[in-house]
């Protein structure tokens, strides 16, 4: 049987001990010899979780084990050379025995590699054996252990109701399981990155050009990698302050029309309209960017007499600013709506207008909010990629210009990321430390926006 | 201020101050106004920009012109071995039928330059399209029937009036010769403009005349299977254990805090941690729906996690008092209670976050979803590429008619989305209670 039938199987043998418990516990309610403590179905669900859970986890550990054992035996079938060799080299022999195993063959296989590829296949078939015959008594001998425990007085509920417990403890810590996984993977490629190349040439370096690497490995010339990350981060924040530049504005202003001139009709119709342009996926955002908005730019700037970059900083900006309109407007229009009505009514009471009450009194209390909001949004425009990937060009040019072309820390990370890359090259590795950078960064950022909002958070009420 | 003295007006001069005032005033309120209307204006224009430039381009996409061509189908000359198997097809001369009565629909064009110009007339994928029209209708071998062949995509780009007769014809793609041709079909009324089959049923192709999102529809179907599939089971979990049951203690806390920065990270490092872990340590194989919907899903869980606490949080606790006061159990109350009662925001948050995983790219350019794959995948382990990943390689092509089809391939992915966002207010409508 295959692994997906075994679990068939596995989950098939713990439904019929489902049904079998419930029978049992039915059978001994109405013999009438007593009160049952629990209601049948979780004698039921008590004997199906017996068999299918332990008999689950000796699958699980089988199918994550086998290869891993399997990598281990293999390297007896390696020759000297490769075991001495560092580990590209073992990597390397690792996936031409995995050709073998799958029938891929490229011209002339080594004999090692053959007999690696036959004794894995060996093993492979022997481990199916093993798992089978090991999983289907786990869950026969598991069920029939629970099973047998049911009686009058056993307390099933209680059990299935710990069972299920654990399980939302469980689910709620993959959340925990997310970060760390996202913080390590990142971290031990990235100090590999910072043993190759120092840390204060990577963040305080001027130039990036990590392209070079190949032609310096092979030692042909054509120049150097450098790898300094601050052209990146100068790109990413003019593209960020140019979407600022559109999107606080037009953003403010429509929330503080929403929140405080229009009629529930007018806002009715308005505000989803707004959150529309928030769903729109970004990659039909870089479309637009790279088809329409950049040669509008490029035309309007010649036609001005400016040299604009094709890929200018400005179309990419311009689009981002639109991509997060909606983000400081909903937000911002949330926060002033939470200021309460007494202070607009005592503003108006003193005579001001409505704009002057809004510029004097509701703006001023919603303001750590509204920081909090363009702070978020800057966040999002850091973290954004698509627009900048299909938008912003790939020169890594130190440049505060905002029709030069710039790049970007995310679509550097995707280039270089894209497609097939070796493990052990600083390039690779330097996609790993930008990212962890730009991780710093978001978090730092929102960061900063929680501590705004409850320094300065008016408690009205 | 306070070191300022005031000097007392009389209420004459006062009012007189006021009333002098008074105009500025109205006029600055008036301002203020407009600039509201005018940053709402900016907005919507921008929304009815993008949109407008989507649907002119895509809407365009969805059809293509097409050559009506009489083919005589000699089973000699298409089934030399007469089994009518895909097998015995394949040495059937299928390009050879076409290009006889291409020729003869344009009568007859001596000289191989001429015949060269008419071969570039037709995509090059009309052998396989006359050879499943064939295994389609095997009873109509031997007969004549008339079949619509998709036009070159440079005759596409003209017909669509994208390249100009006035061009020289050194810096246009097509030759006066072929021009000569198409207004020939067209006048034989052969040449019409249809929607795009090719677009909905062909899969990924270089061609831009034979490009379709079909794979990539699938794809994205099996992913966000995947997705949901994980999501939305541990999403539900985590409120309710979070909201529900939890302790006061660290450990919930470290929880929440994971939660509401995970809800912050971008969207591509995602993808990093999907290609470090499921990739490069696990060792799954690049380019297929399962790691991309793990991915997603994890990407996705803050946003179900954070709409079902509130949903849950919404369920008023006389509820929960009441089905303890008879008896139940704390699971019991949750399971029979609470949840039934907190899943239409549940749903609403999940459908959310679907959609938001559907528009998603770059965490799946990351775990290698942006391979050039032909095939339709069939199951989630198989490499396949997802609909904004499409769109966003064929962005990257340079034939006119792929920036058609880009955006006929955007309108299908706003149509989802919308319709899932739709479905999401719907819900929330027709199912929302006030407690």
């Amino acid at each position: 049987m295959s692994f997906t039938n075994l679990m068939l199987t596995v989950l098939v043998i713990s439904a019929l001990y489902f049904i079998a418990g419930q029978r049992v516990a039915r059978a001994l309610r109405s013999n009438n010899a007593g009160k049952l403590h629990s209601l049948p179905h979780y004698h039921g669900v008590w004997a199906a979780v017996t068999s299918a859970l332990p008999a689950l986890f000796v699958l699980l550990t089988i199918l994550i084990g086998k290869d891993l054992l399997f990598q281990f035996w293999a390297r007896d079938y390696f020759p000297e050379d490769v075991m001495n060799g560092d580990t590209v080299d073992r990597a390397i022999a690792l996936a031409k025995v995995s050709n073998v195993i799958n029938g891929i063959s490229f011209g002339e296989v080594e004999p090692w590699v053959q007999a690696a590829g036959d004794a894995w296949i060996r093993w492979d078939a022997n481990a199916i054996v093993v798992a089978n015959s090991l999983v289907l008594a786990v869950s026969l001998v598991g069920g029939l252990l629970g099973y047998r425990r049911i009686n009058l007085a056993f307390r099933s509920r209680n059990y299935v109701e710990r069972i299920l417990t654990w399980m939302l403890i469980g689910s709620s810590l993959v959340a925990i399981l997310t970060t760390i996984g996202i913080v390590l993977s990142v971290l031990f490629e990235s100090i590999r990155f910072f043993k190759l190349i120092p840390p204060q040439d990577f963040l305080f370096g001027l130039e990036w050009n990590p392209q070079f690497e190949g032609a310096e490995r092979a030692g042909s010339g054509g120049g150097t990698a450098t790898y300094g990350m601050v052209p990146m981060f100068v790109g990413t924040f003019l593209i960020s302050a140019i979407a600022l530049t559109v999107a606080i504005p037009i953003g403010l202003f429509s929330a503080i029309y929403l929140a405080e001139y229009a009629t529930p009709r007018i806002r009715g119709i308005v505000k989803p309209l707004l959150e529309i342009l928030a769903g729109v996926p970004t990659v039909v955002y870089g479309f637009f960017a790279a088809l329409t908005v950049a040669p509008f730019v490029k035309s309007v700037g010649e036609s001005m007499g400016l040299e604009v970059a094709s890929e200018s900083a400005l179309a990419a900006g311009l689009v981002m600013g639109v991509m997060i309109i909606p983000f400081i407007s909903s937000l911002s229009d949330d926060v002033i709506n939470a200021v309460p009505q007494s202070l607009r009514d005592a503003a108006y009471g003193l005579g001001s207008t409505r704009s002057e009450a809004v510029r004097q009194v509701v703006l001023p209390a919603a303001l750590p909010g509204i920081v909090a909001a363009v702070i978020l949004a800057v966040s999002r425009a850091v973290g954004e990629t698509m627009i900048v990937v299909m938008a912003a060009g790939l020169a890594a040019n130190l440049s505060f210009n905002p029709l030069d072309a710039v790049t970007t820390v995310t679509s550097q990370i995707v280039t270089i990321l894209v497609g097939d890359q070796e493990f052990e090259s600083a390039k690779t590795l330097s996609a790993f430390a930008l990212a962890l950078m730009l991780i710093i960064t978001t978090l730092a950022l929102n960061y900063f926006a929680l501590q705004i909002v409850k320094k300065y958070r008016e408690q009205y009420d | 201020m306070t070191d300022r003295t005031y000097q007392r007006l009389d209420p004459q001069q006062a009012a007189e101050r006021v009333k002098a005032s008074i105009n500025l005033r109205k006029r600055k309120e008036t301002r203020f106004l407009w600039l509201g209307k005018t940053a709402v204006a900016i907005a919507l224009g921008f929304l009815v920009l993008l949109f407008a430039g989507i649907l002119s381009k895509g809407i365009p996409g969805l059809f293509q012109y097409y050559v009506t061509l009489d083919v005589r189908l000699d089973a000699r000359q298409l089934d030399p071995s007469g089994q009518m198997t895909v097998e015995s097809l394949a040495g059937g001369d299928f390009d050879g039928a076409i290009l006889t009565s291409l020729y003869e629909a344009l009568g007859n064009p001596e000289g191989r330059k001429e015949k060269r110009e008419a071969r570039r007339l037709i995509s090059s994928g009309s052998s396989q399209r006359l050879m499943n029209y064939v295994l389609d209708n095997p009873e109509q071998l031997e007969s004549m029937v008339s079949i619509q062949f998709a036009v070159d995509d440079d005759v596409d780009t003209f017909l669509r009036g994208l390249i100009s007769r006035e061009t020289p014809e050194a810096d246009r793609r097509i030759s006066d010769q072929l021009i000569g041709y198409i207004d020939a079909l067209e006048a034989e009324g052969r040449i019409s403009y249809e929607i795009s089959d090719y677009l909905f049923f062909g899969s990924a192709s270089r061609d831009a005349e034979m490009a379709g999102i079909r794979g990539a529809l699938v794809g994205s179907i099996l992913t966000l299977l995947v997705c949901i599939v994980i999501a939305f089971p541990l999403g539900v979990a985590t409120a309710v254990y979070l909201e529900e049951m939890a302790p006061k203690n660290r450990l919930t806390e470290i929880i929440e805090i994971n939660i509401n920065n995970l809800a912050a990270v971008p969207s591509v490092v995602f993808g990093i941690m999907g290609l470090a872990i499921f990739i490069v340590a696990f060792g799954m194989p690049r380019s297929i729906p399962l790691v991309g919907g793990i991915v997603l899903a994890l990407m996705t869980l803050p946003t179900i996690i954070i709409s079902s606490r509130a949903a849950i949080r919404a369920v008023p606790p006389s509820i929960r008092d009441a089905a303890l006061g008879v008896g139940a159990s704390k699971m019991q109350t949750i399971m029979h209670h609470v949840l039934p009662l907190a899943m239409p925001g549940m749903l609403t948050g999940t459908i959310i976050g679907m959609a938001q995983a559907l528009g998603e790219t770059a965490p799946l350019l990351m775990i290698g979803m942006v391979a050039f794959i032909v095939d339709v995948p069939g199951g989630v382990t198989d490499p396949g590429t997802v609909l904004p990943v499409q769109i966003f390689m064929w962005a990257d092509f340079a034939e006119r008619m792929f920036v058609q089809k880009t955006s006929a391939a955007i309108i299908v992915l706003l149509a989802f989305l919308i319709s899932m966002n739709a479905a999401a207010i719907l819900l929330r409508k027709k199912l929302e209670r006030r407690w």
